[in-house]
């Protein structure tokens, strides 16, 4: 009896997680493979590979998400090896000022931004590309530092030694042992990245790009009440998160797996 | 000169992180409506940001949005992590899995589907808040069951055997002797449901009432009309904003070093 009890605890959370996680995504799949009539159809399917607009839109997302993901990286990682391998004094110090800017609300942050990039290029319109992925990565960086930072900061020193002892030079271990070590975490990183900047329709908005990305196309059918094509957007969307999630499975790590708990769940 | 040059790389990314903001708190006290040449001290900014009611307004209810719909993912969230640590595999399984969705899936997708879900399908009125409520707990909560989840695994579960045998009723002990120690969990939990209710964009503004705004949802508006008058005023509360995390930031590393420094002083008179 009383182990029943403490089962039932989790019922609450359950119910919940059914209601509002799980059954939104039944109706996506739903209204994505059906028409105004509720007829089955495919067409929403074949529309949105057959249309080169939306195609389009779908290659620009790539484009900007892996050009912001790989700036990202190529920041984030030397800080997160200096902060976790580093000998510097203060070190959580400067760790925490590379992430208290996410507790600032990112509108105003890319506000801020937006500002200082209007004095220095003049007009926003000239470089829309450039724009957002610099506006992107101002908002994605931490979420890139912390899971690499954390994983090199378990990384296991005497591997180091051995490779050391062994007569490899501190380039060769760095490219043989540290940055091999670290992939979890970069692969936490670029999940935490990638899909934000395919999504992240409000950063392009507010630096004036107004080329579609998909998050972009979610709401404008959204604007036009068309569930159907917005559910066909959000179903592609899904399907890319899911094959991402399949392949991080595989080197998961579960501390550096959310990025966004990592300071605070400490 | 491996140092200077690590040194030098961090100055200059977090000078590049922080002179945006910087540049705007400097401005946000004049009364320039541009970025440019300082014109005089102005304390006009912040005026308009404590007396206008509409600005007013969108503040109170982005603050009670974010720590009303905490404090009901918390519950939702521990008790949901506190019952898995109990139950049988399956439920560990799925009840693990469902609350991986939100935390991979794209905002705007999350957004989406429950818009489609209560709006379109169950014809719940946005104006009672409602969804915007779900929304918010959607997103949150699934950050505190992981927050909770790894101090439950690192509890000692004897104790709460103990309370048992010491005659507890289950509800007693698990009150008494299991939330005590998993009350860091629950903070940090609490802590991050209430930034990634203030910090979020999407879900607010496709489930919100059409008279309501958070800061987000008025600064994505604000940016797109043309008053400078609000525009200015927001710069203000970004360096407010600014101020009050560095200053809770300071106030949690502060707390946290005495209480770490107390700990080693018990350990040591134990010893």
């Amino acid at each position: 009896m009383q182990l029943r009890n403490k089962k039932m605890l989790c019922l609450p959370y359950g119910v919940f997680l059914i209601c509002f996680v799980l059954a939104p995504l039944v109706v996506i799949i739903y209204y994505a493979l059906t028409n105004g009539e509720g007829r089955f159809t495919l067409e929403n399917l074949t529309g949105f590979f057959e249309n080169p607009k939306t195609t389009g839109t779908l290659l620009y997302s790539f484009g900007i998400a892996v050009v912001t993901t790989s700036v990202c990286l190529l920041l984030a990682y030397p800080i997160a090896y200096i902060l976790a391998r580093g000998k510097m004094k203060h070190k959580s110090v400067v760790l925490m000022l590379f992430i208290m800017p996410m507790w600032i609300n990112f509108t105003l942050r890319i506000t801020a931004l937006k500002e200082i990039l209007t004095v220095i290029e003049g007009n926003l319109s000239f470089h829309p590309f450039l724009n957002t992925v610099i506006g992107m990565t101002y908002d994605f960086l931490p979420f890139m530092i912390l899971p690499i930072y954390t994983t090199l900061l378990k990384l296991d020193k005497s591997l180091l030694e051995a490779a050391s002892d062994l007569g490899a030079d501190s380039v060769r271990t760095f490219f043989q042992v540290t940055l091999p070590l670290s992939v979890p975490g970069i692969i936490s990183g670029i999940f935490m990245v990638f899909l934000p900047s395919m999504t992240n329709y409000v950063v392009l908005d507010m630096l004036y790009n107004s080329t579609y990305i998909m998050g972009s196309l979610i709401g404008a059918y959204f604007a036009a009440y068309d569930w159907h094509g917005g559910s066909m957007i959000a179903l592609v969307l899904l399907v890319i998160i899911l094959v991402f999630t399949l392949f991080t499975n595989r080197y998961s790590d579960e501390d550096a797996g959310n990025g966004r708990g990592g300071v605070l769940g400490r | 000169m491996k140092k200077t040059v690590s040194t030098a790389f961090l100055s200059i990314m977090l000078f590049a992180l922080y002179l945006p903001i910087f540049v705007l708190a400097l401005y946000s006290f004049t009364d320039s409506a541009n970025i440019g040449a300082i014109h005089g001290f102005s304390l006009q900014n912040y005026a308009t940001l404590f007396t206008k009611p509409e600005l007013r307004g969108m503040i109170i209810g982005t603050l009670v949005l974010a720590f009303g719909s905490a404090v009901l993912s918390t519950i939702l969230g521990t008790l949901g992590a506190v019952g898995v640590y109990y139950a049988g595999r399956f439920g560990k399984t799925v009840i693990g899995a469902a609350n991986q969705v939100p935390v991979v899936n794209a905002e705007v997708v999350t957004a989406f589907s429950l818009c489609i879900l209560l709006i379109e399908v169950c014809s719940v009125d946005k104006a009672s808040f409602v969804p915007l409520l779900i929304g918010h707990m959607v997103l949150e909560t699934p950050f505190v069951y992981l927050s909770v989840v790894p101090k439950l695994k690192q509890m000692d579960n004897s104790l709460y055997e103990a309370a048992l045998d010491l005659g507890a009723s289950s509800p007693t002990a698990i009150r008494r002797v299991v939330i005590p120690q998993i009350f860091p969990g629950i903070v940090s939990g609490f802590a991050l449901a209430v930034t990634l209710s203030l910090d979020d964009y999407f879900i607010t503004s496709y489930t919100k009432p059409a008279t309501f705004d958070t800061i987000s949802t008025y600064v994505v508006n604000a940016t797109k009309g043309s008053q400078t008058e609000i525009k200015t005023a927001l710069w203000a509360l970004s360096t407010i904003i600014f101020f009050a995390v560095v200053l809770l930031v300071l106030v949690m590393n502060l707390t946290g070093s005495r209480n770490a420094r107390r700990a080693s002083e018990i350990e040591k008179k134990n010893a």
